[in-house]
């Protein structure tokens, strides 16, 4: 009956949904008031009755109701309750209504705090979400009916793919789904400012929160996807330019360049096309992100819906939004005028850098990504050439160079005509750092790696040149030391959520740099009471035991760490069999410290009592991680800056801190 | 001629989506084999260090066989190497070995010294020239090979128990009918 429920509450819903793209539009259009605010009620509703749907969903997982045939092929009655609830979106049509709800969560959120957005604004970006809600729901409903029944109900459940139980990956679909649903704000204020023919920096005070947001879900969701790589798949890497991670991947970097080109629009009324574009780019990869996922047009480890007649009807509705906005785009776009002029050597040409790095970055993930598709299309499915890491590195390092090197400068840089002499005189002291850390790098490392020198010289460089601007912004040691204070007190979120983010990137630089240039790894074949040495660390092992867990068996096995003789850790790496689905899965044991993690796989029992053993040092792989979260707390404090906020539109005087920097 | 860069995002997805399409009919789970129902490529390999005899493709003539891809790097392959071991006790189909890719000429000969010797006859092709030939993706990798020397199937990574029950054995019985 609850199941019945949730299905009817999205049919409602769908229906909702068809009139609050139709009738705040046609109310715009016409300056009729009473159709534009329909668009509230509408957005409302909408995220009620998916609520209701996602709710009962939910509820069948939670109880194991095996009448139910996605329960059914996915969950199982002895799953712990976490992967139960996660359950309900790590399969394809649970997960396309997280899409769906998270959509109609962003719609209820401009309607609840967009109530002083100018009303033709706030009612065509609804009527958008609404029209991108309606091919969701026709998708959902048509070709992926979650609440499908399985009659008879079955005895048990199949089991959730044991890959993906593991609290990385219960959240990582959330926070990515986030991030992808959050870049939709964006594309529909952008649609919205293409109908209206206009762009000005209320507008991109709009925008800015929403991108702000999902650009802080997606690097969240990032983060966990290549973390649980990095655990779950046993290999010691995080990131394998996978098409399902560079889905990802790209709109975070259309979103970091439509962050930084949004400041532009808003300080120097310029690059407005150019930013509308990159609203829409933004989203349309994360509709290519869900499009390449679920329709097996590119194969990949973790896809986990592979059918394409969904693909058919993903791809019309790609050609829709997508084919659709790039032709307002093309149509309305020359009339968005810019009236800034720009000068190279300026804050804003130091953001224009940036966006022609990230953009170029897109491009070239969007081309690694699809060329087995092109050469696939063109020999009629005879050559599945994929593009791999050495491609991605060859072309990716060269780009961040000159960006990281720029990102230290454009903070320095004035708007409008800057001085880069003076910006450069003043970065003596990062300069220097870099000097440093290279030269102590130099005298460390073993086996001399050119690449692992120029990762840590731009770590350096740009950790140390963010700092030096904020002590630039303080006055620090220029003014009286409670004078720094005090502007340091008064300093706006958002400059400090620059400075976080900018600093997070220098130790994601440097984490990357450590893991991906100095790995030691070690596989051999071990038998109890061998020790081997891996990065000046000892590990001996002492066997492998069967081991039982709540729904899976496992052999686990043991190593004694130690280093010069003094124990460090006990590691209990396991290699798990998961009892309903027979599939077996790597559960590295970890050890991080400080410069690095000690990383251990066991693996399959070899003839005369011996295993498989591979064993890892990983340094600085923990930096990644961190840095991120200083990334993404960057984020959350920008967005908290009032300026910024939801719902503060309206034009403030030149606040203090941008005045003390100018 | 400015307005027309704005209709460049357009066409640009309009190529994009014409490859969608085309790429939405082919089944991305199957690996192309160009071999399959072709004879096995000409290729005569030198002998692993310590043995006598070499690995040819004119050795395959005459009966069913398996050709195996493997290397002592290769951790996939000492997954599948037990049951390689028990296909070879029990006597079911000759499997000829091609050591892939070995830095150290000593490496392959030592691994199957430690591991038992599955193979009938092994070719050392430390510069990939058989592996080219063949298509080699990864390793391991098996070709299964009838009496007349033509590639009847490939299959990608290990062999293990389901592989052989489901697919393997079949086709071997068949193809020694």
């Amino acid at each position: 009956m609850i199941i019945e429920i949730g299905h009817f509450a999205l049919v409602l819903a769908l229906f909702v949904a068809v009139v609050q793209a139709a009738v705040p539009m046609a109310g715009a259009q016409r300056g009729d008031a009473a159709w534009m605010a329909v668009a509230r009620p509408a957005a409302l509703a909408q995220f009620l009755l998916v609520a209701v749907a996602f709710g009962c969903l939910t509820h069948a997982f939670v109880t194991s109701d095996f009448s139910v045939l996605n329960v059914a092929q996915n969950s199982h009655s002895t799953k712990p309750m976490l992967y139960k609830v996660s359950g309900v979106w790590g399969n394809h049509e649970g997960s396309m209504l997280l899409w769906v709800l998270i959509l109609a969560v962003f719609g209820c959120a401009v309607a609840l705090f967009g109530r002083n957005l100018p009303p033709g604004l706030r009612s065509r970006a609804l009527a958008i979400q609404g029209l991108i809600s309606v091919g969701f729901l026709l998708f959902i409903l048509f070709t992926s009916n979650p609440f499908a029944r399985l009659l008879p109900a079955a005895r048990d459940g199949q089991g959730l793919n044991p890959l993906l139980q593991d609290p990385g990956l219960a959240f990582h679909p959330p926070f990515l789904y986030l991030g992808y649903v959050g870049f939709s704000m964006a594309f529909s204020f952008a649609i919205a400012a293409l109908i209206e023919g206009r762009v000005d920096a209320a507008w991109a005070r709009w925008v800015r929160p929403w991108t702000l947001a999902a650009w802080s879900f997606l690097t969240v969701g990032i983060g966990l996807g290549s973390w649980w790589a990095y655990y779950e798949l046993g290999w010691g890497g995080f990131w394998f330019w996978d098409p399902v991670e560079n889905a990802s991947f790209m709109p975070w970097l259309a979103g970091t360049a439509l962050l930084h080109s949004s400041i532009v629009v808003e300080k120097r009324d310029t690059m407005k096309a150019w930013t509308v574009f990159l609203a829409i780019v933004a989203f349309s990869l994360s509709l290519l992100g869900t499009f390449l996922v679920r329709s097996g047009v590119l194969t990949s480890v973790h896809a986990f819906a592979t059918d394409p007649k969904r693909g058919v009807f993903i791809l019309i509705l790609l050609i829709i939004v997508i084919g659709g906005s790039l032709a307002l785009f093309a149509w309305r776009g020359p009339q968005l005028k810019s009236t800034g002029l720009f000068q190279p050597v300026s804050r804003e040409g130091a953001l224009l850098l940036n966006n022609l790095m990230m953009t170029v970055g897109t491009a070239v993930v969007l081309l690694g990504t699809l060329y087995p598709l092109f050469t696939d299309a063109m020999t009629g499915g005879q050559s599945k050439v994929s593009v791999g890491a050495p491609f991605y590195n060859a072309v990716f390092v060269p780009l961040m160079i000159p960006m990281i090197a720029a990102m230290a400068v454009g903070p320095m840089l004035s708007w409008k005509r800057g001085d880069l002499g003076a910006a450069l005189t003043r970065l003596w002291l990062a300069c220097a750092a870099a000097a440093v850390a290279v030269a102590v790098t130099w005298l460390v490392q073993t086996g001399g790696s050119v690449l692992g020198l120029i990762g840590v010289l731009f770590a350096a460089w740009l950790a140390v040149g963010t700092l030096v601007e904020l002590a630039e912004r303080v006055r620090l040691f220029r003014a009286p030391a409670g004078e720094s204070l005090r502007r340091l007190a008064r300093l706006p979120r958002a400059a400090w959520g620059m400075t976080l983010a900018h600093f997070g990137l220098a130790v994601v630089v440097a984490g990357i740099t450590g893991a991906g240039v100095w790995k030691v790894e070690s596989i051999q074949a071990m038998k109890p009471g061998d020790s081997v040495d891996v990065a000046g660390y000892t590990y001996t092992f002492h066997g492998a035991q069967e081991h039982q867990g709540p729904n899976y068996s496992a052999l686990r096995g043991k190593f004694t760490v130690s280093r010069g003789g003094e124990p460090v850790v006990d590691l209990w790496p396991e290699k798990r069999v998961y009892t309903v689905r027979a599939m077996p899965t790597t559960e590295a044991a970890i050890h991080p410290t400080f410069w690095g993690d000690l990383y251990a796989v066991v693996g399959d029992a070899q003839p005369g009592g011996s295993f498989v053993t591979r064993l890892y040092f990983n340094p600085l792989v923990g930096w990644m991680w961190a840095g991120g979260l200083i990334m993404v707390l960057g984020g959350v404090l920008s967005l908290s800056d009032r300026r910024y906020r939801v719902g503060a539109p309206t034009r403030r005087r030149v606040p203090a801190g941008a005045a003390a920097r100018a | 001629m400015k307005r027309a860069l704005y209709f460049l995002p357009l066409l640009v997805f309009a190529v994009l989506a014409g490859y969608f399409y085309v790429g939405l009919g082919m089944d991305p789970r199957t690996l192309p084999n160009m071999l399959e129902g072709k004879p096995v490529p000409a290729f005569d390999l030198a002998p692993i260090k310590g043995r006598e005899r070499g690995f040819a493709n004119t050795d395959l003539l005459g009966q069913v066989t398996l050709v195996n891809v493997f290397g002592s790097w290769c951790i996939a392959c000492q997954a599948e190497h037990p049951f390689l071991m028990r296909i070879k006790e029990a006597g079911w189909v000759p499997i000829y070995g091609i050591d892939w890719r070995e830095r150290d000429p000593d490496a392959g000969p030592l691994w199957l010294r430690k591991w038992g010797d599955p193979y009938t006859v092994v070719g050392d092709d430390p510069k990939s020239h058989a592996a080219i030939a063949f298509g080699v993706t990864g390793a391991p990798e098996t070709f299964l090979v009838d009496k007349q020397g033509v590639v009847r199937y490939k299959q990608v990574g290990p062999i293990t128990p389901e592989v052989w029950e489901g697919t393997l054995w079949p086709l071997i019985q068949e193809l020694r009918k």
